[in-house]
């Protein structure tokens, strides 16, 4: 049985580590408000940005002769996996269940003969993947200077992936990012967004036929970029809000944790404190009988 | 005929605008037009620029770059990268926006030579118009 001294300093580091852990819970409390606020302020922009597109797409994407960044290059031969994680750790399986999402999907596309490449946001995916697929890396985007996530990081992400199709680099790009359901689920999700795809849930409206000024044609080669860098954008948010959902649940149990330990190990110290009493009473009794 | 329609100012940030307007200004890329209610349904890009809207509390303007506006019969929405009312805007945010597209024409390649001086014209045209 370890000694009292010993176990009235691990009784103290826990409860430090419990202030810590909570204060950190609050911490990320209060920024998944705002991350939340943040993303709910974007999403009408998001959805009737989608919608026009989704309508444009229809009326001119069936020719061939349309823009690469929606009718793709003919071939999906090189993809790129663009994988979007946290600056920081502590905060449970966020990054892990993106990764491992990805690197699903990398497995998938290598097994298929394709040739992958990978462009990461947020060093902790960087680091997670950096073993099995370092030799993939082509761009790392250093998101660590940024405290608000503004629609100007968004472009400055869409003008690299931009710049790399434009080259030819790769035919397809995918992000991974979670989607934020609620505190305790993040989604892990995979949007592709060269060539552009309708996301999911996005009501196309029917019936309006709409006048195009300048030409469809002119209008879409403007708002495809956009559309990369409001997809980018929309998933940085997402990202965001789920990071700290995610980091407040894992605070919340560690916090929990902390509390079981401290209540336990209170216990064993009670108990040895009483050993130590009892065991002087014997000898102080029993020295008494001897006289 | 209905005297107003639903007028949305929208960035990817936030919502700036959502109102019952009687008539809108919009900077298109091929020139202003005015949006009033039962116009016929445009899709228009923008160019930097000045939007006015004509509300129940009067005008007002805001100073908007790139993006596009959807108009039909009953709604306007105006979906702008960037999107300040005029009275905030400050001399800081016009000399980042100014710069910015200088270095895109810096950058551009032969294609896109044209569309970004027009770019960097307007641009300038619109600190001229805001005055800062």
């Amino acid at each position: 049985m370890p000694n009292l001294k010993e176990l009235k300093n691990r009784i103290a580091s826990v409860k430090n580590t419990r202030k810590i852990t909570k204060a950190m819970q609050m911490v990320a409390a209060a920024k998944l408000r705002r991350a939340q606020e943040a993303a709910e302020q974007s999403r009408p922009y998001t959805e009737r940005f989608n919608a026009v597109m989704a309508g444009l797409a229809a009326s001119v994407g069936g020719s061939d002769s349309g823009p690469k960044l929606l009718t793709g290059t003919g071939s999906d031969q090189t993809q790129l996996i663009v994988l979007m994680t946290s600056e920081r750790g502590l905060c449970g399986g966020f990054n892990t269940n993106i990764v491992k999402v990805a690197r699903a999907r990398i497995n998938e596309l290598k097994a298929a003969g394709k040739t992958v490449k990978v462009l990461t946001v947020g060093k902790k995916g960087r680091d997670q993947l950096k073993r099995d697929f370092g030799d993939l890396y082509i761009g790392h985007v250093d998101m660590t200077e940024v405290k608000r996530i503004g629609y100007s990081d968004a472009q400055g992400i869409a003008r690299e992936i931009l710049s790399r199709f434009d080259a030819g680099e790769f035919d397809v790009a995918t992000i991974f990012y979670a989607k934020f359901v609620n505190v305790v689920s993040q989604v892990p999700t995979a949007q592709q967004i060269i060539p552009f795809a309708v996301p999911e849930g996005t009501d196309v409206e029917e019936g309006a036929i709409y006048d195009y000024e300048p030409s469809e044609e002119e209008i879409l080669a403007d708002l495809l970029p956009r559309g990369v860098a409001t997809a980018v954008f929309s998933a940085l948010l997402e990202n965001g809000a789920s990071e700290q959902g995610a980091r407040m649940s894992a605070m919340d149990n560690a916090t929990r944790n902390a509390g079981e330990m401290i209540d336990k190990l209170t216990i064993e110290y009670n108990r040895s404190r009483q050993a130590v009493i009892t065991n002087e009473l014997i000898e102080i009794i029993s020295g008494a009988e001897a006289l | 005929m209905a005297d107003t329609m639903q007028f949305d100012l929208v960035s990817p940030e936030r919502s700036l605008a959502s109102l019952q307007a009687a008539s809108v200004q919009i900077p298109g890329a091929d020139g202003d037009m005015t949006a009033m209610p039962d116009h016929a349904p445009t899709i228009t890009t923008l160019r930097p620029g000045i939007l006015t809207v004509n509300g129940p509390d009067g005008e007002s303007s805001y100073a908007v770059t790139g993006g596009f506006a959807e108009i039909s019969a009953e709604r306007t929405s105006v979906l702008a990268e960037k999107a300040i009312p005029t009275a905030d805007v400050s001399a800081a945010d016009m000399d980042a926006l100014v710069a910015t597209a200088t270095d895109a024409v810096a950058n551009a390649t032969a294609d896109d030579k044209d569309a970004t001086t027009k770019a960097l014209a307007d641009m300038e045209a619109l600190r001229v118009a805001l005055g800062v």
